[in-house]
């Protein structure tokens, strides 16, 4: 581990997320809902990062994700990286990657959607997994990375 | 010649967006909506209950739709805008059509929101065509409107469209696009500059290596046209008033206009028309407008018989 990664302090198992955008922090802890876990979580956020200037990291004590669960960060933080920590050693090191659907997280930017108006969760299927541009499954409108909003 | 099996697509599928269907089976509905054409009145839906959900008035739309049912012997149950039903007292789409599934084989729906039809035919136990969903997708007009280019030009490939007024925010011109596309048509696009064919519509076109070019004045691109498709521009779209009156009376087509144009050519228009076609030009045999609209009944007909199975 880097001195980095050390400034927040380190886990025994679990998961660590870093490189993530430090302005994404909050939409990747409502994403994964990590609110809602009783894990123990510590987060460091505006730490420097030589790609985006300030970075976030998150670290969850005996927290592991299916890789259904953990793509869906890449909406807002493309380049995060995993690592699987078992016994304070990296065991495993994964990147995440854009699904080719993405179901309920987003919001279409479209007001005119059926979504914004009744009760029905979004559904979009990604057109373009590096440019972060979705296409709403309903109104078929494209909502782009500059309009994304998490919900 | 077409294999009768390629409609069995249709059958108890929903028609959402002209995109779900290939060039095919256009072609399929357009051979089918010639039989109606011929023959209009065949009892095929004796027996059956069509619903027709209007959740905003559309009465030109409606009532191509209930006379195509009429014309089949089916019958109708509905509503004609959403004030008198049930929405409004706030009950949710979901639950509008889960209900209205159980009393009918098919619903018809229009309905102000973009995505909804689709909404619907997610949740719905039976077909549903889509009868508009606000700017999105109205696919019985762009059919409509293939079966008139094809009964008009004997043909529906190599033509050479004009698509002039509101190119941006038209649904009526982005389906006939993307469905003429199939054709090796040719396209011009006559718009203000401030309602130009948006750009996905022309990368669109590129990567399909078809030919386009846009004009400014719609004289440039009549001597060529097989077809010229009119829409309205509307105030509404205008955030700047002068901006439209300089523009309003630009894209108006008047009889003058086409005498040097093609014999062959005819005009189009999705109608309600305002004052973009000049009334003289309706006694002109170029003019298509109406047949057009008539021409509607017996694409629904086609639609509506083929979802049920019954052609
Ligand atoms: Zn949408």
């Amino acid at each position: 581990m880097t001195d980095k990664t050390r400034s927040v302090s380190a886990i025994n198992e679990g998961t660590v997320i870093d490189h993530i955008p430090a302005d994404s922090l909050f939409d990747v802890l409502s994403i994964l809902k990590l609110d809602e876990l009783e894990n123990q979580i510590t987060f460091g956020t505006n730490l420097k990062s030589e790609r985006y200037g300030k970075k976030a990291i998150i670290k969850l004590e005996g927290k592991f994700f299916e890789d259904d669960e953990i793509n869906r960060i890449a909406l807002v933080a493309p380049e995060a990286k995993l690592n699987i920590i078992r016994d304070y050693e990296v065991a495993e090191k994964k990147v995440v990657g854009l699904p080719d659907e993405i179901h309920g997280i987003a919001k279409c930017m479209n007001p005119k959607c059926v979504t914004n108006h009744q009760n029905i969760s979004t559904r979009f299927r990604v057109k373009d997994k590096k440019l972060v541009t979705l296409k709403c499954h309903y109104c078929e409108k494209i909502t782009d990375k500059k309009h994304l909003e998490i919900l | 010649m077409l294999n009768a099996n390629k409609l069995s697509f249709m059958k108890n599928k929903s028609l959402i967006s002209i995109t779900d269907y290939s060039r095919d089976n256009y072609l399929k509905l357009i051979e089918i909506a010639e039989g109606f054409e011929k023959n209009p009145r065949q009892q095929l839906l004796e027996g059956y209950v069509i619903a027709s959900l209007f959740f905003e008035p559309s009465t030109r739309t409606r009532l191509s739709f209930e006379s195509a049912i009429n014309r089949l012997g089916g019958r109708i149950v509905g509503f004609t805008d959403a004030s008198s039903s049930s929405v409004k007292k706030g009950e949710s789409l979901k639950d509008t059509i889960l209900t209205v599934s159980n009393y009918s084989d098919l619903i018809v729906m229009r309905h102000p929101l973009e995505g909804s039809a689709r909404f619907a035919s997610d949740v719905a136990p039976v077909p549903v065509v889509n009868a508009g969903d606000g700017a999105n997708q109205h696919p019985t007009q762009c059919l409509l409107d293939l079966y008139s280019i094809k009964k008009t030009q004997g043909t529906l490939e190599n033509l050479n469209i004009a698509l002039v007024g509101d190119l941006k925010y038209g649904r009526t011109v982005h389906s006939l696009m993307m469905a003429m596309s199939n054709f090796n048509a040719t396209f011009n696009f006559i718009s203000p500059d401030s309602l130009r064919m948006p750009d996905t519509y022309k990368n669109y076109l590129d990567e399909k290596g078809i030919k386009y070019y846009e004009h400014d004045v719609l004289e440039d691109a009549l001597p060529h046209a097989d077809i010229v498709y009119m829409t309205r521009v509307q105030k509404e779209r205008f955030s700047d008033p002068i901006e439209y009156e300089k523009v309003k009376n630009v894209y108006i087509l008047r009889n003058a206009m086409l005498e040097e144009t093609k014999d062959n050519l005819r005009i189009l228009h999705p109608l309600p028309r305002v004052n973009e076609i000049n009334e003289d030009v309706d006694t002109n045999p170029k003019a298509y407008y109406f047949e057009q609209a008539l021409n509607g009944v017996y694409m629904r007909q086609a639609i509506i018989s083929s979802i049920l199975g019954l052609r």
